[in-house]
């Protein structure tokens, strides 16, 4: 049967994808960024995952205003990356699992998880950017993966309760899986940040601290919060926050942390990473 | 024919991208999103008036559009991920459109943001168990 060895949460900044290229990780500005995820790689090295279902937005280079699918799960043997006119280097595609998709498609629908499909699906820096972080340093990519789309681009977006709810229903997906894979689940996006309008450049430190308790010992704290609410705290792009409940709704409810790391500023966002793991295992 | 409210219409400075703010916006967003393609992006530096009548922007859109006003496309409908396919290319980075919404210069912007760093790792090992290095 297949099984979750972790959950994983990282910003998935487009900055630190330019930053990677141009190999500027030990310099004064990146270096204490990069130095803490170092610790993330070990453990992916350790645990060797088979899949990765990375969760993450789009920001539109897949999905446009015509067709807005609130959650989007890739069903493809494979997940080309594409120019998305941020100037970000293209990267090698990446290989996916349709049976896999497939069988997490039918088992969140039976469950009443209405998700779209998507047989072609070019991925962004959201996907990108995380999988550079944690793989970069390898050949080729170690995981076969699945994307799943979560909408926060276009209003209105799903809640932080509806979020964590789809990664309580991933679990029960994966874990009816037949065949034997180790999953890690990534959940992408934030921290705090606000790119548009006068209120560009809002970084709330104290709020990104709280939701990393919150998402490690009390994720009820963070499913409970409006979109309003976390607007106005973490901003109109840190709203992304709430795919960090995906990945914590597909753990038990008593989690190990495995590492902890925050960093600000990166471009103009709150960066925070965590590694957890299922208590009982 | 009304509008939704919500809660967040409230927050200053804020442009939330909703169905309201969308709406009027659909050409204008689809011109941003074609600049996905280098092909696109080349055929508006060649003729951005022509490029706009294009996608069918309003008069007040296509003025904003040619003049690089980033606050007033916002204002307008722009969505700020497909505005961004505007200016970065163009040589404008997220902070050189952050101060231009808030009417400062790039460097004190920047400098704003560098502050929300300091005592950051004095305040992660009050909390406790943060990798610190």
């Amino acid at each position: 049967m297949a099984r979750i060895v972790g959950g994983v949460t990282t910003s998935h900044i487009p900055a630190i994808g330019n930053a990677m290229t141009a190999k500027l990780e030990g310099t004064p500005y990146w270096k204490r960024f990069f130095d803490g995820y170092e610790p993330v790689k070990a453990w992916l090295a350790e645990v060797a995952p088979d899949v990765a279902v990375v969760v993450y937005n789009d920001h539109g280079l897949n999905f446009f205003l015509n067709n807005m699918p609130t959650f989007a799960l890739g069903c493809a043997d494979r997940y080309d990356n594409a120019d998305e006119g941020w100037g970000l280097k293209t990267l090698a595609s990446f290989e996916g699992d349709a049976e896999f998709s497939w069988h997490i498609a039918e088992s969140l629908v039976e469950q009443q998880i209405d998700i779209a499909t998507c047989q072609e699906m070019l991925v962004d820096h959201g996907f990108v950017v995380p999988m550079a972080l944690m793989w970069r340093h390898l050949p080729k990519w170690p995981v076969r993966t699945i994307p799943l789309a979560v909408n926060t681009v276009q209003h209105p977006i799903p809640t932080a309760r509806r979020c964590y709810a789809l990664g309580k229903a991933l679990r029960k997906a994966i874990e009816s899986y037949p065949e034997d894979a180790k999953v890690v689940i990534f959940g992408t996006g934030g921290m705090s940040h606000q790119l548009q309008g006068e209120r560009a450049g809002l970084i709330n430190v104290d709020y990104d601290l709280k939701t990393i308790d919150s998402v490690i010992d009390d994720p009820e704290w963070l499913a409970s919060q409006t979109t309003a609410e976390i607007i106005e705290n973490a901003g109109t792009e840190g709203v992304e926050i709430i795919m960090w409940l995906v990945m914590r709704g597909a753990l038990d409810e008593r989690v190990n942390v495995v590492h902890k790391h925050y960093h600000t500023p990166i471009s103009n966002t709150g960066a925070g990473v965590l590694v957890l793991e299922n208590a009982h295992a | 024919m009304t509008w939704r409210k919500h809660d967040y219409d409230e927050i200053p400075g804020t442009y939330v991208f909703d169905g309201k703010t969308a709406h009027g916006a659909y050409g204008l967003n689809k011109l941003l999103f074609s600049f996905n393609s280098e092909a696109n992006r080349a055929e508006f530096a060649r003729d951005k008036a022509a490029y706009a009548d294009k996608y069918g922007l309003t008069p007040e859109q296509k003025k904003a559009l040619l003049e690089d006003d980033f606050l007033k496309l916002l204002r307008l409908g722009a969505n700020i991920y497909y505005l961004a396919k505007l200016a970065v290319p163009r040589g404008f980075s997220v902070q050189d459109a952050g101060a231009a919404f808030q009417g400062v210069t790039t460097e004190e912007f920047k400098a704003a943001l560098m502050e929300k760093g300091r005592g950051l790792v004095e305040k992660l090992e009050r909390r406790g168990g943060y990798w610190n290095g």
